[in-house]
């Protein structure tokens, strides 16, 4: 279970980026976050794993807060948090499977993951992970040789090699081809049902949430306007969102 | 539409200004010096000539090449050596410095003063300072060329850093792994093929370098070039200017096939 309470952050002073954002999500739960550029999505998204710190709230997984963690405590929360980025943000030059292997890194003693020393265990789930989204023959080529789709695919499994309770995805399929992005939603949706994740994606293409996530989450200027299930998104909610007709999107 | 064109009107006038300033310094620069344009273009070609007749070398120059060669290798293994020294101070200090790696803002302002410090007192006056202390000595070379290479190399590296490393960087942090295994798995990795197209040109640059380095502090093949010269056997020093060029040339060729295969 993941609550969030009364989340605040601003850059610079009175000019608020996030005000009190409070919401709830259950595990096996696929959430989309919508809302206008920049309303604050990524931001709430990279203040889930403190990439930003936050101003003030509450942010509990399972109970815990990870506002307050020290740095020791942080590195385990945020390897049971796993994300997934519009550029894929992979190291190019490296092969598939040392990509995948990195999101074992929180695991592992500073030395042995300096000079990337995995256990024949960790080596094998990423062959296995590799196999789950579609990639088992490429494991070792370079990723700089890959397409966005594939790209996309193997920065998912470098989030599941972390045996992750939830995965944050900031616009996971922004940069993709109608048919990647149809793959890559496909994908997030059934493992968030295999593993009971939370997933949560930042996404701009309504029909896509609406599709296939089971709550949304609507941002505007920083403000929660919206969180119920999917199919409650009705044409107001999108017009006070977004301050302007949106109607064929819906469909 | 009215104020684009306007706009490119302006434009054109500006440009046309520009030009004209130019120009203007030019002809004003000439008449301060009394420089002669039509007698300076004239003299190019006959300086040529004169470079050409007095520095060819000859048949019996063939004899200098095997010290011109002793001494072209100890330049370039100069060049060399100063340059890798450079390069792996040059990283360290990059990563403490640079916005996504580094320690904080009051490090990083250090690291750039420092920098810009080394980069922008010139080689000649480098040389001539550590000759103070080190006296004439290939140590002296070594030193001045490794001060100048740590300054370019730090400011690249650091921009190269905050270039090629800042997204992958914060995609492994994400994951929980600590500072050092971001730095060995993601930030190394990434910026490896840029870090070392820099690393072969600062090595052309510096075997260029070591050469002017050499004149001053009595060492290499700059110290033979100056020998010859200064005792007017200008057919010897020709030929050690060719080898010069034939060294670079190699060496250029070299690091462009070093370069194909990494990028
Ligand atoms: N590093 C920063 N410094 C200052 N202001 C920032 C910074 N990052 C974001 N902001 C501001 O915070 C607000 C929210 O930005 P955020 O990136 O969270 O929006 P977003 O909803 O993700 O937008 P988009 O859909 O375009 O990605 C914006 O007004 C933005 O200008
Ligand atoms: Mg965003």
């Amino acid at each position: 279970m993941l609550e969030v309470k009364k989340l605040r952050k601003s850059y610079e002073k009175d000019r608020p980026a996030l005000t009190d954002i409070s919401f709830n999500i259950k595990p096996g739960t696929f959430v989309a976050i919508i809302g206008p550029s920049g309303a604050g999505k990524t931001t709430i998204l990279r203040s889930l794993n403190q990439l930003i710190k936050d101003d003030g709230g509450q942010i509990l997984l399972d109970g815990n807060d990870i506002r307050t963690a020290n740095k020791m405590e942080l590195r385990k929360y945020r390897r049971q948090i796993g994300m997934v980025f519009q550029n894929y943000n992979l190291v190019e030059r490296l092969t598939v499977i040392e990509n995948v292997l990195h999101g074992r890194l929180g695991y592992k003693s500073t030395i042995a993951g300096v000079f990337g020393r995995y256990t024949q265990q960790e080596k094998e789930e990423a062959v296995s992970l590799l196999k789950k989204v579609g990639l088992e023959n490429f494991a070792l080529q370079r990723c700089s040789e890959l397409s966005g789709g594939q790209k996309q695919r193997v920065g998912i499994a470098r989030s599941l090699i972390q045996h992750p309770k939830v995965i944050l995805c900031d616009e996971p399929i922004a940069s993709l081809d109608p048919a990647s992005a149809q793959n890559v939603m496909e994908l997030l949706k059934e493992l968030t049902e295999e593993y009971n994740l939370i997933c949560i994606a930042n996404l701009h293409q309504i029909n896509m949430a609406k599709k296939y996530a089971d709550q949304i989450i609507g941002i505007r200027k920083g403000q929660l306007v919206f969180d119920e299930d999917a199919d409650s998104l009705s044409e107001d909610v999108l017009r006070t969102l977004y301050d302007q007709e949106i109607t064929k999107e819906l469909k | 539409m009215q104020s684009s064109v306007k706009f490119l009107k302006h434009k054109g006038w500006h440009q046309t200004g520009i030009i004209a300033l130019i120009g203007g310094i030019y002809f004003i620069g000439s008449m301060i010096l009394s420089f002669d344009n039509a007698k300076g273009l004239l003299s190019v070609p006959k300086a040529f000539n004169w470079l050409f007749v007095n520095f060819r070398p000859t048949a019996s120059s063939v004899e200098y090449l095997p010290r011109i060669w002793q001494k072209l290798i100890q330049t370039v293994l100069l060049a060399i050596s100063s340059t890798v020294v450079a390069a792996i101070v040059s990283m360290f200090v990059a990563l403490i410095g640079s916005k996504v790696t580094g320690v904080n803002g009051y490090v990083q302002v250090i690291v750039r003063g420092i920098a810009s410090f080394f980069r922008n007192i010139p080689l000649v006056a480098w040389s001539m300072i550590l000759l103070f202390s080190f006296k004439q000595s290939d140590f002296t070379g070594f030193l001045a060329l490794l001060l100048m290479s740590i300054g370019y190399l730090i400011r690249a590296f650091m921009e190269i850093i905050e270039d090629e490393a800042s997204e992958t960087m914060m995609a492994l942090k994400a994951t929980g792994a600590s500072y050092f295994q971001v730095i060995f798995q993601a930030v190394l990795p990434q910026i490896l093929p840029s870090v070392l197209s820099w690393i072969l040109y600062m090595v052309e640059n510096n075997v260029r370098d070591a050469t002017l380095v050499g004149i001053l502090t009595g060492t290499g093949i700059g110290f033979i070039f100056d020998v010859y010269y200064k005792s007017f056997r200008f057919d010897a020093a020709g030929m050690t200017v060719l080898a010069i060029i034939f060294v670079v040339i190699v060496l250029e060729t070299i690091s462009n096939q070093i370069r194909r295969i990494i990028l």
